[in-house]
């Protein structure tokens, strides 16, 4: 449907990765009129962990048992890093914020306040992470514990092997026994995918039957993992009453992403975020943008079939990297593609990756971005904001390498919480002035 | 299974020939030399096609590509190719080829080139521009001459994978990741060899009556090592793989030998290349962003849509040549093969192969199996000129566009895809790892993605991986946390490949696999 008038708001959130969720909630609760767009889900390529600090310096592979010492130690090294534009205690507002929603909306989260925790991959391999899924969190506390654990997997599901986990995780935690078992009702698909598997576990029969086939294969084990299939928005619902039918704690492994635990946050984010207020325009792609008279923006927002035009008061830019298309490489430099922002990059396409993939360094490319103000705002070639309005929050941000760090849903997140922030103060400082 | 001159006692073969060398000419020549009755060991550091054999165009040279500069090799090509065309039809698309010439090229040399065919007896037809543009709708509006020639494309995988498999079948062996570590002489003859398995650090010792060096680039060390060295000179070229195929027909330039100026077709894709820089070591050969910019630049004048082309890989090969040449330009140093015999030198059963191309590796395979069975006292005619190289299926599922055809055309209920770009599914797996025998031990990541189009898609191998891995460990195949430095390995294999061609797309796939394997998995630490 096309509107012939352009729909108002104060704020135009561009992005709907992490930090566009973020920034459309935290601008919602502060009670400003929100427009949110973008084509891409990038989060539904979200493990469901959500890091805040795990290393640095990244070419020393530290890890921090303390995520906030991390940054207070990162702040002071890499003064541009967007966390050292921040508060210690913002930054942590802004996850409790953003954590309460999904609480409150089936998506508990868990964390030890001033504590890294040891989590695993469908590979094996265990990493640090600061916010954890509850429905993960009991691998956690067993894996810390060294409990006997039963690990499941299924027939004809791909990608996710207990035999392959139990192996590789072996030196750290040797009481996994891993089991193949087939799933109630799977026997007639070639291919079992998580997500099919993952609403059809909302039914207590079939949870019934599940557990009835994991039973008698428990044994000795005092916890149960399984793949992260355990409901789709009613997790904890799901989680709670299959713990009670196989009679231990049970935890979830994320997949290969994109998996359930992405698609969780997208759902719920979705289904729960318009009831804020928040307009949702998605997917869809920013036509134009153009600046009235008067400091205002006016865009079009497309798909194939319809266009709307939206007039915000100001822009929170959560475009994402490359993969989101809030920065575009061509053979010769890197773009912003919506305003053509001056982009931090590397002097040439030579220096942009290193020869190993895995340097402990990092690829340069990783690092540019937009550069931005104490107020998060992306500035021009000469160095001044590009817009009074225009703010940036997320990936897109220079100075970072959200990947070696592990700090992505920390900084999409704390930096979405400080660009709207500072939007808010910049209207309220206008009043006044008015 | 026993044979008088080859059994296993500890770490000793005894073998009538040992090969050094899993390229095209050394599996060539295990081949002819198995066809006429003598049994050899092959050993090869890493694995099939390391070298120059694995990193070339895949053409089958008309010859005339050479017919200016190198007669000789132009007329050698010219009638190996037919050979070929005949006996290995199986692992060639005999696409025709077409020299074009482009505003702005050597007039001159446009001129002379139908003489010089002729006089080395190649055939070509000259071709009116608008049929040329028309049969190849992506050449340039600004091409100003064409020759039809009877060039073809060959895939280097597939033939190796069947020359290696009939000479396996004969009774021959092949031993991957050894690598020669010094010659037992004694009174200027080699008694025995020493090999270190580069994986395990085993050692292992060969007797051989006689020794043939077949190393391609790394020909001056082995004979060095074996006390006979040889000047070579290192030219390294690198090649682009595009997304897709541009052309039906190999294209090249029509002007003397230069950068970016020959674009083979083969399966769904198409190879352009090459450049040409003298390195000092073999080490480490990788491409630069320079020189996949000067092919897409040079490139573009023929074919003008490779400006915009989506590129799925990058590779360097070092040309094995053979001289202590000093000139600009090492595409002038002759592309005829070398036969080194040692005898003069005091090395009495020591010959050096190199040099030369793919197209001729077949007629270096016979010149060196005729002086090795003289020596031996063989007298068994070569073979190969007449009898066809049988097909294996060893290598089904390495060609682009085939694993994909299987698929769709049949596969079985239970089956289902590792790989979803390039559609290799879990059977194809399995058919890999019993084709391996023996070798199954050292199986890893990378071994598998030699032996198929895993990680080769457009997904630049972050999921097909996972997957693979997970079968290998489901199958007993990997252990404790072996699979992680071999996912790694894997990773970095494929990523040298990609490194330099990271924009648009690619680099949107690279950022996936990034945020995956390390943003997630946290691989790197």
């Amino acid at each position: 449907m096309s509107h012939p008038e352009p729909i108002q708001c104060d704020l135009m959130i561009i992005g709907t990765g992490m930090a566009g969720m973020a920034a459309a909630l935290f601008a919602a609760n502060r009670g400003l009129s929100t427009v949110q767009a973008g084509v891409s889900s990038e989060v539904i390529y979200a493990s469901g962990y959500m890091d805040l600090l795990g290393v640095h310096p990244i070419e020393d592979q530290k890890l921090w048992d303390n995520p906030w010492a991390g940054i207070e130690a990162m702040a002071r090294e890499i003064p541009n890093h967007p966390y050292a534009l921040m508060e210690m205690e913002d930054i942590n507002t802004a996850l409790e914020e953003f954590i309460s929603f999904f609480h409150e909306n089936g998506i508990p989260y868990q964390r030890k306040m001033a504590e890294n925790v040891e989590v695993m991959t469908p590979v094996g391999k265990t990493r640090p992470t600061y916010f954890v899924p509850q429905s993960m969190w009991a691998g956690v506390e067993a894996m810390k514990a060294q409990h006997r654990c039963l690990l499941v997997d299924f027939q004809r599901m791909q990608g996710f092997s207990a035999r392959q986990i139990a192996e590789v995780i072996g030196n750290k935690w040797p009481n996994v026994r891993p089991a193949r078992i087939r799933f109630p009702e799977g026997d007639k698909l070639t291919e079992l995918y998580p997500e099919w598997m993952a609403r059809k576990m909302e039914s207590p029969i079939i949870r019934e039957k599940l557990a009835r086939i994991i039973h008698p294969l428990l044994e000795d084990a005092r916890v149960l993992g399984l793949p992260a299939i355990l409901g789709m928005t009613r997790t904890k619902e799901v989680v709670e009453d299959f713990a009670n039918r196989v009679g231990v704690p049970v935890f979830e492994i994320p997949t290969i992403p994109p998996a359930v635990p992405g698609l969780r946050l997208k759902e719920t984010y979705e289904q729960y975020i318009s009831g804020k207020g928040v307009r949702l325009l998605f997917p869809k792609r920013i036509g134009q943008v153009q600046q009235e008279p008067d400091g205002a923006f006016l865009l079009t927002v497309e798909d194939t079939v319809s266009n709307d035009r939206v007039r915000s008061r100001g822009i929170l830019l959560a475009s994402g990297r490359f993969l989101g298309g809030g920065l575009h490489a061509g053979r010769k430099r890197i773009e912003e593609t919506l305003f053509d922002l001056p982009v931090f990059q590397p002097a040439a396409r030579s220096e942009w990756h290193r020869e190993d993939f895995f340097d402990p360094r990092g690829h340069p490319i990783n690092r540019a971005g937009l550069e931005i103000d104490d107020t998060f705002r992306p500035l021009d070639i000469s160095g001044q904001p590009a817009f009074p309005n225009l703010f940036a929050a997320g990936s897109i941000l220079a100075h970072q390498d959200w990947m070696r760090m592990k700090c992505g849903s920390g900084l999409a997140i704390a930096t979405a919480y400080a660009a709207v922030n500072a939007f808010v103060k910049q209207r309220v400082d206008k009043d006044l002035q008015a | 299974m026993a044979f008088p001159f080859f059994r296993k006692k500890g770490s000793l073969i005894k073998t009538r020939v040992l090969i050094i060398g899993g390229g095209a000419t050394g599996t060539g020549l295990a081949r002819d030399l198995a066809l006429r009755g003598v049994h050899c060991v092959l050993v090869e550091q890493g694995d099939i096609n390391a070298g120059a054999s694995g990193a070339n165009h895949g053409l089958l040279h008309s010859g005339a590509r050479y017919v200016s500069k190198d007669p000789e090799a132009a007329r050698e090509c010219r009638d190996e190719s037919i050979i070929l065309k005949q006996t290995a039809s199986h692992c060639i698309e005999d696409t025709g080829g077409l020299f074009v010439a482009v505003e702005g090229d050597d007039e001159k040399f446009i001129a002379d080139f139908p003489g010089y065919c002729s006089h080395c007896g190649i055939s070509f037809r000259e071709m009116d521009i608008k049929e040329a543009r028309s049969l190849e709708p992506a050449l340039s509006k600004n091409i100003i001459a064409a020759f039809e020639v009877a060039d073809a494309s060959i895939d280097p995988f597939k033939l190796v994978l069947e020359n290696i498999t009939q000479a396996r079948k004969l009774g021959s062996t092949f031993i991957r990741n050894t690598k020669v570590v010094g010659f037992k002489k004694r009174k200027g003859h080699i008694n025995t060899v020493n090999l270190v398995n580069v994986q395990t650090g085993e050692d292992l010792l060969i007797e051989a009556d006689h020794v043939v060096n077949a190393s391609g680039a790394w020909a001056g060390e082995i004979a060095a090592l074996a006390g006979d060295p040889i000047d070579m000179i290192y030219s390294k070229g690198s090649l682009l793989i595009t997304h897709s195929r541009i052309t039906g027909r190999v294209v090249n330039r029509l002007r003397p030998p230069s950068d970016a100026d020959i674009l083979v077709p083969g399966g769904t894709v198409s190879i352009i290349g090459t450049t040409s820089a003298r390195v000092d070591a073999l080490d480490d050969i990788r491409p630069t962003a320079a020189e996949v910019d000067l092919i897409v630049d040079e490139g573009t004048a023929m074919l003008p849509g490779l400006e915009s082309m989506r590129y799925i890989r990058v590779y360097s090969g070092v040309r094995p040549l053979i001289g202590t040449q000093t000139g600009e330009d090492d595409r002038y140093v002759s592309r005829g093969f070398d036969l080194v015999d040692h005898s003069g030198k005091g090395i009495e059963n020591f010959v050096t192969i190199t040099g030369g191309k793919l197209t001729t590796y077949r007629l270096m395979a016979e010149q060196t199996a005729d002086l090795v069975c003289h020596r031996l006292g063989v007298t068994a005619p070569c073979r190969t000129q007449t009898e066809l190289l049988p097909s294996a299926h060893a290598w089904k599922w390495t060609v682009p566009g085939i694993p994909s055809k299987e698929w769709l055309k049949d596969h079985k209920p239970d089956d289902f895809l590792l790989c979803e770009c390039e559609m290799v599914p879990r059977s194809a797996l399995d058919s890999i790892i019993s084709a391996m025998g023996e070798h199954k031990k050292q199986l890893d990541l990378t071994t598998i993605g030699k032996r198929s189009r895993i990680g080769k898609g457009a997904c630049q191998g972050s999921l097909c991986s996972i997957r693979v891995l997970v079968y290998l460990y489901d199958k007993g195949h990997l252990q404790s946390d072996q699979g992680v430095p071999h996912l790694r390995k894997f990773l970095n294999e494929r990523w040298k490949g990609q490194r330099v061609l990271l924009w648009d797309m690619p680099l949107i796939q690279s950022e996936l696999k990034e945020a995956i394997h390390c943003g997630f998995l946290s691989l790197e630490i």
